[in-house]
């Protein structure tokens, strides 16, 4: 602690108000977690608006993990590359973590960590948690979950972040019991009034109240999809474990009784089984879709992989299904705790011989929200199954969202026949017969008690009347319906959101969790004379849209986080006049987008251009 | 979903005012003499003299020959013929549409014991509420005689040369899993097949029927166990199986001390009489014993192996509405307008 002193830079900046990151640096399963949360959660109270993201091993307990608060006033809230400030908890990272501080930078760290310091261009604040947590009286078996508390306490002393908002936090977390608020409160007021007595601030960075954050909340992907599938009259969700997907259907579990009870009989009105594996639970989702219920399952890419087959059947034999994928690091097992989106081409192309799927792209929480309840009506009406893009950045980070907005629009069930609509028609229909000539045909469900409702589904080749058939022309007429019918739907789908700059050439066209670190990337460029028109996909096939705006721009560079540039393949191949303007700007690491990366990556490719 | 052709004749009617004919199915495609054609036609007796619905009945199969039966009974029921080894989630999510429905899945021993060992555990671990036939044949018959899990050990097939692996049993599968309800049968005793069918049909829970059902193409040599010749010269039945029906009066002639009674959930009876054993199908120790031992002395025991009523079923877990989850309006199904606050207010 002496060279403190020695090391602490004397001069220092304008200050900093709401525009840096905080960096956690912590050992996984230490329970810093709820610390983190709650610091996010008082900066969001504060009325700044903030984004968390949590950079985690494939582990239970001991790898590093780093969680970053983002605090942004003009609300930027992607990922970015310079830490301002790191908390250095973790012996096996500190150095790293040194290094990692900008210049001017802060370094709070625990005082225990026995490692030289080797910057002296950077703020030090070292804080003895262990001496404050056995202040702090807590039992001694409890030392260990509650000392991540120091920090926020320190942190939010030295950054003036407002205590009462740090309560609040706190409540909320720990859903009113009023042992464990305490018992974590009072360690972060014993911590706060220790560093108010014994650090003094030498730093730039400092946090003001704002008023940003009215009409929103903080949430995540999983619980906005989970929150809107019940919305949209989910009643058979089947599942198994798998990050980043987990909790999206445990969440279901968790809002069924209160906002799934039947309004006539008090019972429950939604089914969760958590099934064998993802075999099954894509099994048992197309069973409930073709019994006339909404059906989901949830998912990332390995069980996708494994849901292929059924998902097949589904399209085939024409069952209501949705499937929310919640994309994390593929090829194979792939890097199971960070983000991609690298499924796109295996959910559009899924499944052998000619099939396809409806995608929806979420671009937010508030969009996993509406797609929540939206997948329902879009998957009744093409009877097929929907498969939901998501990612672990928006799955399992908090963000803040939009207030979530009751739908806006009446359930749509399809074309399904009851007894009384077999009635009017003597019963002469056929399961697989287009009499509205737009591909998309009526179907019974069973428990029809009309007795020419029910017909014999299958995955073989059928006629118009779901009779097994092996006959050439009725094979052809069926599958040029089944493309007519995805025609038909394809209008129907939400049309991208497209962003017009006056006098941009280049357009970006990208979909899902990259958008605020696009947002944040035109904006810089902006300014430095780079203009962008940008358009963003929330659903595919896509529509004339897309096109026109392909057409509108010299260059369109195709932002996603893969290798290959699959969004960028599919928009090649879906309008081959356009390809040679279709260009593919790939992020591959992992991690979530950065406008840094971004800018470079385009500036790059100007260069090229003009050179 | 196309009416079939009413006899014109006035037929013979069950209590539900149907004909037999009304409990058909399509023209089989299978082989002359295939065990499961005669299952099928056991299936359609057994419907019919239960007098239940066909539209109260949903059917299920995987893949194989044993999974083509369903299009040949009950064409007035829904039916999904879903994936290799994979009836059983088909069937336990379609079972939640609508719960007063019985569920009816037709599988085979490749398409359980093999493929679908997982799912067919789990159905059975979850106790689904249905009757799961396994039309057994020891053979992959749609490709043309391979080994299936369930095929004798040393078996000698054409193409394929001799079986190295030891057997799968289905019935002593279900038993380890806890099924709720376990048969044996042999598609060359249809009277025991159809009441086992009707008994299993009553059963609040997992009905395992695991039917020997010869194929009469791939492997029907007199020394397979899967034969029909072997099957009539080693069937032992624990007990000679009547099914009785709700509020009928049980007229059975025995007497006192060589029968059992087993009372079901709807209030129907099973009759069974003592043949050369005293067995009670309600100890599930017994039920291992007996497995056991017809195994080590090569006989095919066959009838009521073991039932317990008493385990809830997967759909008894959920507190559901009485009405069909599938007709359940908007209005029930998706949260009130004024809840939305609420939900914003959940979350931070």
């Amino acid at each position: 602690m002496s060279t403190e002193q020695e090391h602490q830079i004397t001069t220092t900046r304008s200050t900093v108000v709401n525009d840096f990151s905080i960096t956690v640096a912590t050992v996984n399963g230490s329970g810093s977690q709820t610390s983190n949360l709650t610091i996010m959660r008082a900066l969001f109270k504060m009325g700044i608006p903030v984004s968390g993201k949590n950079l985690f091993p494939s582990n239970i307990q001991g790898l590093p993990t780093w969680y970053t608060i983002r605090v942004s006033e003009l609300g930027f809230l992607a990922r970015r590359d310079g830490h301002e400030i790191i908390v250095a908890l973790n012996p096996s990272t500190f150095s790293k973590d040194q290094y990692d501080v900008i210049p001017d930078g802060v370094l709070f760290y625990d005082d225990s960590i026995k490692q030289p310091i080797t910057r002296n261009d950077i703020h030090l604040y070292p804080m003895p948690i262990k001496q404050i947590v056995r202040e702090s009286g807590a039992p001694s078996n409890l030392h260990d979950y509650i000392a991540n508390m120091v920090y926020v306490g320190v942190v939010a002393q030295l950054l003036n972040i407002e205590l009462e908002k740090i309560y609040q936090a706190l409540d909320f977390h720990f859903k009113g019991k009023q042992k464990a608020i305490d018992m974590n409160w009072g360690v972060v007021i014993i911590a706060a009034e220790w560093a108010r007595t014994n650090l003094i601030k030498t730093d730039p960075y400092h946090i003001e109240p704002s008023n940003k954050t009215d009409g929103y909340i903080l949430a995540d992907g999983n619980t906005a999809a989970a929150l809107g599938s019940l919305y949209g009259g989910l009643q058979f969700a089947a599942w198994y474990p798998i990050t980043p997907a987990t909790s999206l259907a445990e969440t279901l579990s968790e809002y069924i009784p209160i906002f799934r009870k039947d309004p006539q009989t008090g019972k429950n009105t939604c089914v969760v089984v958590q099934a064998e594996d993802e075999l099954a639970a894509v099994g048992m989702a197309v069973g409930a879709g073709w019994s006339g219920l909404r059906a989901m399952t949830s998912t990332s890419g390995p069980g996708l992989s494994l849901m292929v087959e059924y998902i097949g059947l589904a399209y085939y034999s024409e069952v209501p299904l949705v499937i929310w994928d919640v994309q994390r690091v593929g090829p194979s097992t792939g890097l199971p705790t960070r983000t991609s989106q690298g499924d796109l081409k295996l959910a559009y192309f899924m499944g052998h011989g000619d099939s396809n799927t409806v995608l929806l792209l979420p671009g937010s929480v508030t969009e996993c929200f509406e797609f929540g309840w939206k997948a329902f009506d879009i998957a009744d009406r093409l009877q097929g199954p929907v498969i939901v893009l998501s990612d672990l950045d928006f799955g399992m980070n908090q963000w803040m969202t939009k207030l979530f907005e009751y739908p806006n629009e009446p359930m749509d069930r399809g074309k399904i026949l009851w007894e009384e609509d077999l009635e009017k028609i003597n019963g002469v229909w056929g399961r697989y017969l287009d009499v509205d000539g737009d591909g998309i045909t009526y179907r019974t469900v069973p428990g029809n008690k009309h007795p020419a409702a029910a017909y014999f589904s299958r995955g073989t080749g059928h006629d118009d009347y779901a009779k097994y058939s092996e006959d050439p022309d009725t094979w052809e007429k069926n599958m040029l319906r089944l493309k007519r019918k995805l025609n038909t739907i394809r209008t129907k789908l939400p049309k991208p959101e497209i962003y017009w700059t006056m006098g941009a050439e280049i357009g970006i066209i990208a979909y899902g969790s990259t958008d605020p670190a696009i947002q944040e990337a035109i904006n810089l460029l902006d300014k430095q004379g780079v203009k962008i028109n940008y358009l963003r996909l929330r659903s595919l096939p896509g529509t004339n849209e897309v096109q026109e705006f392909i057409q509108k721009n010299h260059q369109n560079f195709v932002v996603e986080l893969n290798r290959d540039g699959q969004l960028c393949l599919i928009l090649r191949s879906e309008f081959p006049v356009e390809a040679p303007k279709i260009k593919s700007l790939a992020h591959l690491d992992g991690l979530p987008l950065t406008a840094k990366w971004l800018i470079e990556a385009i500036l790059a490719q100007e260069a090229i251009k003009y050179d | 979903m196309i009416n079939q052709p009413v006899d014109s004749a006035r037929t013979q009617v069950n209590m539900a005012g149907l004909s037999k004919n009304d409990y058909r199915g399509n023209q089989s495609s299978l082989c002359q003499g295939c065990g499961h054609n005669s299952i099928s036609s056991q299936i359609i007796s057994a419907c019919y003299e239960l007098s239940v619905l066909p539209e109260k009945i949903m059917k299920f199969s995987g893949i194989g020959c044993s999974s083509k039966s369903p299009f040949y009974f009950l064409n007035r029921s829904f039916g999904f013929n879903g994936l290799h080894g994979r009836m059983p989630s088909l069937a336990t999510g379609a079972l939640f549409g609508d719960t007063s429905l019985r569920g009816l899945g037709v599988s085979g021993d490749g398409d359980t014991a093999s493929i679908g060992m997982g799912q067919f555990k789990h159905i059975v671990r979850r106790n689904v509420p249905l009757v799961y036939i396994v039309e057994n044949n020891g053979v992959y018959g749609l490709t043309k005689g391979q080994f299936s899990a369930t095929a004798d050990e040393g078996l000698n097939l054409k193409k394929q040369g001799i079986n190295p692996y030891l057997p799968i049993d289905i019935a002593w599968e279900a038993l380890v899993g806890h099924a709720t309800f376990v048969a044996r049968s042999f598609a060359g005793d249809p009277k025991q097949v159809k009441e086992l069918i009707k008994a299993a049909m009553s059963h609040h829970g997992i009905a395992v029927l695991d039917i020997i059902s010869p194929c009469v193409t791939f492997n029907n040599e007199d020394t397979t166990t899967h034969s029909y010749a072997w099957g009539k010269e080693h069937e032992v039945a624990l007990h000679d199986l009547a099914y009785v029906p709700p509020a009928e009066e049980i007229m059975v002639d025995y007497e006192d001390g060589t029968f059992k009674e087993v009372t079901m959930h709807d209030g129907s009876t099973i009759v069974l009489k003592k043949l050369d054993r005293d067995y009670d199908p309600t100890n599930r120790i017994e039920a291992f014993r007996i497995l056991e031992e017809a195994n080590r002395e090569c006989c095919l025991v066959t009838g009521l192996i073991y039932i317990n009523q008493d385990t809830p079923t997967l759909v008894d877990l959920y507190n559901l509405p009485d009405e069909p989850l599938n007709r359940l309006s908007e209005a029930r199904i998706r949260p009130g307008r004024e809840t939305i606050d609420r939900l914003n207010s959940l979350m931070f």
